[in-house]
């Protein structure tokens, strides 16, 4: 290197310059990161400090807020007034909503880890140009609306849709099974949505496999179902976790799905919080409801990141 | 032992036919949503013949015209503004000496995906009713064209991201060499090679605006209806093929935006 040549005084200039270089270039990076930062902070931090104010305050008559301090819309979560003595009853008609949601969520994310584990793991032991196929072939699903999705299992399983309507006609009954606007539908209608949100995050972790571990377990002389539950799972359990946490979460706060598919009589949590700030006009109740399911999914992510930090390096 | 002698190792029993039935659960029902769009019927399940009148009628709508006018603007805008926030973040962000907050910054770009959308469009709904109620302020369209633009920044930002962690930057230090001013090198080297993930990102911050119905649904006034709201609104009327031929459109400008990413994208690996 040329700087062992030079002076003392000279290597002492060398760095005051590059320490002025190493700030110039993290104001320059701050500068160019603001723009970004800036529209999401306003529009997309502030709105949730907001609705942590909101959750405090007394709900206005004609939706809205008025500005008085109160802990009625937490309250209201598990107890409700009554009318007359005014005390506070039990009324776990919204935990009821709640532990149905996350009943639901639950069940979404099991199955879809079911189908989606073997469906990964074939994508991911193609030949290289099948597997690009099939990895659009996934992607065009986990892109598309969502809206436009459940509304094709809708027309499926309608009265008078298409499994219906084969059932009549081959006489195996004699008057449509009602399926929409239960809960089974809301089910179905979830694991149809989510299915490609647990498919693309495993097939990332599944793809990097190194199948020699494999080898080496048959050399070991593992069977197929030991090298699976011993070797393989283990060691796509990033992409397990990441897959499941991606549709854990938008299963527990689904809004579509249940609007579609429920029929406004079976209620998951996003159209109950989504009902306060339209014909229920309370809106504090919503903040408080919103921030309580922001709360599941914060715990959600907290033992995401807690199982993650933790991986183990291989290979 | 009844194994066969040359034994696949990657294989699993069963692990095809699964993804077999995945594809075609996810397939299945699309299909046959795009196919009755063709029915000549005016009802959705009963199959009379095939025409296309159902896609004339759609597209001489005056309600469509007015949602797809909606749609687009709102869209186009917010993928423009949200992909140049998020290639100047990327930059600002990727392979740079961490300067303090750049962790935190981190967290604040990836936060809309963390959120529940029902969150988010209860939060702006509040958000826009509180300047609204104070200031007396209302953008009118722009406030959807804001509220799409936060949660199109993430989307645009990781496959910048992605492609500036993949960059050669031996390049970068061949111009420096070369006696290129630090912009020459960015304009004449970086900028070039990041286009691909400037484009599949755009591509994808498009889609997401283009399909939003949840937060387009809670923060739209009157009169700002987007093409998922036309076909929300269509929904609750005695149903015709109509909505099944708006749909398909809907799914084609989808599947056409996934498969120019995912080329663009794939361009890349060679």
């Amino acid at each position: 290197m040329t700087t062992a040549t030079l002076s003392p005084i000279a290597l002492s200039k060398a760095a005051s310059f590059e320490a002025q270089a190493v700030k110039a270039s993290a104001r320059r990076n701050r500068l160019l990161s603001l723009p970004a930062l800036i529209i999401i902070g306003i529009f997309g931090v502030l709105p949730l400090i907001i609705i942590c104010v909101y959750s405090f305050l007394v709900a206005a008559p004609y939706g809205g807020v008025q500005w008085q301090f109160s802990t009625d819309a937490y309250l209201n979560f598990l107890f409700q007034r009554d009318i007359f003595d005014d005390t506070l009853q039990f009324t776990p008609d919204f935990l009821v909503i709640y532990l149905r949601s996350f009943l639901f969520a639950v069940v979404t994310t099991v199955i879809c880890l079911l189908l989606g584990f073997p469906t990964a793991y074939f994508m991911a032991t193609r030949p290289p140009a099948q597997r690009n196929w099939w990895v659009l072939l996934i992607t065009i699903p986990f892109w598309s609306n969502l809206l436009v999705r459940t509304l094709a299992i809708m027309f499926i399983i309608r009265d008078e849709g298409l499994i219906n309507n084969a059932l009549l006609a081959l006489g195996v009954i004699d008057k449509p099974i009602t399926m929409l606007y239960t809960n089974f539908a809301i089910q179905l209608g979830l694991l149809y949505a989510f299915l490609p949100f647990m498919v693309l995050p495993l097939y990332s972790s599944l793809e990097k496999l190194d199948f020699r571990l494999v080898e080496a377990a048959y050399d070991l002389y593992a069977t197929r179902r030991q090298v699976l539950w011993r070797v393989i799972i283990p060691l796509s359990k990033p992409g397990i976790i990441a897959g499941c946490l991606l549709v854990f979460i938008p299963a527990l706060g689904a809004y579509v799905t249940p609007l579609i598919l429920g029929g406004g009589i079976h209620l998951m949590i996003g159209d109950l919080i989504a009902q306060q700030f339209g014909s229920g006009r309370n809106w504090p109740l919503g903040c408080a409801q919103a921030l309580i399911l922001m709360a599941a999914v914060l715990v959600a992510l907290f033992f995401y990141v807690r199982n993650t930090s933790g991986k183990v390096q291989h290979g | 032992m009844a194994e066969p002698r040359v034994m696949d190792i990657k294989d699993q029993p069963g692990f095809r036919s699964i993804a077999i039935i995945c594809l075609l659960v996810l397939y299945v029902p699309v299909l046959i949503l795009m196919i009755f769009s063709l029915n000549s019927g005016s009802l959705v399940t009963h199959w009379e013949g095939v025409t296309l009148s159902w896609y004339g009628t759609a597209l001489l709508n005056e309600e469509f015209h007015n949602a797809a006018r909606n749609t687009l603007i709102i869209s186009i805008t917010a993928t423009i503004v949200s992909t140049i926030c998020a290639t100047l973040a990327a930059i600002g962000m990727t392979r740079v000496k961490p300067w303090r907050g750049l962790a935190a910054a981190f967290m604040v770009i990836n936060l809309p995906l963390m959120v529940p959308e029902i969150i988010t469009a209860v939060a702006t709904l509040s958000f826009f009713a509180l300047i609204a109620g104070t200031f007396g302020l209302n953008f009118g369209i722009g406030n959807l064209i804001l509220a799409h633009t936060v949660f199109c920044i993430p989307f645009a930002y990781m496959p910048i991201r992605a492609r500036l962690e993949d960059m050669d930057l031996t390049l970068e230090y061949a111009a420096a060499d070369l006696y290129a001013t630090p912009w020459n090198a960015f304009r004449r080297i970086t900028l070039p090679l990041l286009v691909p993930g400037i484009m599949s990102g755009a591509a994808l911050a498009f889609i997401v605006s283009f399909d939003d119905f949840t937060i387009t649904q809670l923060v739209a006034g009157p009169g700002q209806t987007t093409l998922p709201l036309y076909i929300w609104n269509q929904i609750r009327r005695p149903m015709t093929p109509e909505i099944n031929a708006i749909s398909t459109i809907l799914l084609m400008v989808s599947i056409l935006f996934v498969s120019v990413s995912f080329l663009i994208a794939r361009r890349r690996a060679k």
